[in-house]
């Protein structure tokens, strides 16, 4: 192997970190916002509300990922004189904009099937206690109800971040440069896909190594008794 | 020049695009379907390497399935569009060819695709195994099963019920994932045919469900009409996908006891 090489690429790549894991952790943040509100729409007594929070979810989790960032870069292009008419042609011109719109709204239908399953799992008999005791409205959600849910949803958002981190590689497809994006063009450089592939296919490794490492022990300091439950269970 | 309606954009034939994107759909159906069979084999092959006593065997499965887990999909597409050419091009040098090979870009991404779904493939495959009650395996043997039996009645049926759920998960991912081939293209198949002294030459391109949208979208100046559309063809095919997983985990589990 050439270590030369191996080490020039990982320059060159570790370049692409800092916008991997900005629009990945951006869009986390702004779809998990997303995610709960569409939560909430689904449990709403209004129903229509609760139809529109499913449909979004259909649409996103139905189609590629792929699909929908083409869908608003490329395809809301047609609509060019109307969105400049409106002021916000600036937004829908950038592929960096675009990307983040596509990553949030994407996670968000994911995270909100989790935090539904969160909120679902709070057992009615804590609500109805803490009815009894006088609570309601945010008071409750805020005490009893997020606590629990958060508690009950962490893991499976976990991986939802590992995968979000994964999907920032199709921005790559829209002139963004990320680590996948840098990869690309130094393949095509050098023709020289395996190492390539082994320093950007490291570097995501890390990434994620670190990441898990760190949900790990967020589920410890919040659920010490659920992250105990939750590792593969002791032969008896 | 007046922009064309939504309907005739979309009509059948040499006018319209809905012969190609239809077209399209199928090959993306393809794609996903080959894909996943790679897959089932890359992910048997690993599960049985997990399962076996061989230390290192259980190993480098673990390391297959760590890294192209980890990985994300397009990565690998890179690598086996530029270095799966580079190997046959190396290759076909050996042998006096010249110049580069490219290889059909459907074998690239379904190999691309069936590698990192076997990773997956490979976790419910030993999930689904390691939940067969072993009494089971035990009674079978006390009948004198053995072998070939064994796994054909006791163990096969067994893994099938209990890995379909899972099994159902990757193929959404797959029919999703199979969209990534439209980066690198399927490439453009050159066809020699002779009649007598006359060569003809046909050329014919092939382009999934996203990239046929590409193709029509910049062609006639309308994108969005055409992603929009692929967006509609795609949730057909999870639609009838998932609806088709149910149906199999009906029959499936047609002889559990419900509780």
């Amino acid at each position: 192997m050439d270590f030369t090489f191996l080490g020039e690429s990982f320059l060159r790549l570790i370049g692409g970190v800092p916008l991997t894991l900005q629009l990945a952790f951006s869009s986390i943040a702004l779809g998990l916002c997303l995610a709960i509100l569409l939560a909430l729409m689904m449990q709403s007594w209004f129903r229509p509300l609760g139809w529109l929070a499913d449909g979004f979810v259909f649409v996103f989790r139905g189609t590629p990922l792929l699909v929908q960032i083409f869908l608003i870069y490329y395809g809301l292009g047609q609509f060019r004189p109307a969105l400049d008419e409106m002021g916000i042609w600036w937004f829908f011109r950038s592929p960096y904009y675009c990307a983040l719109l596509a990553l949030t709204l994407n996670t968000a239908a994911y995270g909100a099937e989790i935090v539904r399953g969160g909120l679902q799992s709070v057992p009615a008999g804590q609500i109805e206690a803490a009815r009894a005791f006088g609570m309601s409205g945010l008071t409750l959600y805020r005490r009893i109800v997020a606590p629990i849910a958060l508690r009950q949803a962490l893991p499976a958002y976990g991986n939802e971040v590992i995968l979000m981190i994964k999907a920032t590689s199709l921005v790559s497809t829209i002139t963004l440069m990320e680590v996948t994006g840098l990869a690309h063009k130094l393949i095509s450089e050098t023709f020289r896909s395996f190492e390539v592939f082994f320093v950007a296919g490291a570097i995501y490794l890390a990434i994620n190594f670190a990441v898990t490492r760190l949900i790990e022990l967020a589920e410890h300091r919040i659920a010490p008794d659920l992250a105990q439950a939750n590792r593969p269970a002791e032969v008896h | 020049m007046q922009a064309k309606s939504f309907l005739e954009l979309m009509q059948w034939g040499p006018q319209g695009w809905l012969d190609e994107m239809m077209f399209a759909t199928g090959l993306t159906l393809a794609v996903a379907i080959v894909g996943f069979l790679f897959g089932l084999l890359f992910g048997t092959l690993a599960a049985i390497a997990k399962l076996s006593g061989s230390r290192l065997a259980k190993r480098l499965a673990d390391a297959y399935t760590t890294v192209f887990r980890g990985v994300p999909d397009l990565l690998v597409i890179y690598l086996f569009y530029f270095g799966g050419s580079a190997v046959v091009t190396a290759i076909g040098q050996f042998f006096g060819a010249q110049g580069f090979i490219g290889l059909p870009g459907f074998l690239i991404g379904t190999l691309a695709i069936g590698i990192v779904s076997g990773a997956y493939q490979s976790e419910v495959i030993r999930g689904a195994y390691l939940a067969v009650p072993p009494g089971e395996v035990e009674a079978a043997r006390a009948f004198g099963m053995s072998g070939r039996a064994l796994l054909w009645r006791i163990i096969g049926p067994q893994v099938l019920r209990y890995g379909l759920p899972g099994m159902g998960n990757i193929w959404q991912l797959v029919l999703k994932e199979s969209a990534l081939v439209a980066v690198v293209g399927l490439s453009v198949y050159l066809y020699e045919v002779r009649l007598g002294d006359l060569v003809l030459i046909y050329e014919t391109r092939f382009s999934d469900l996203l990239r046929q949208a590409h193709v029509a979208a910049g062609s006639t100046r309308q994108p969005f009409v055409f992603y929009i559309t692929a967006v509609a063809f795609y949730l057909v095919l999870t639609t009838a996908s998932t609806w088709c997983f149910r149906r199999a985990e009906t029959w499936a589990t047609r002889g559990m006891r419900r509780v």
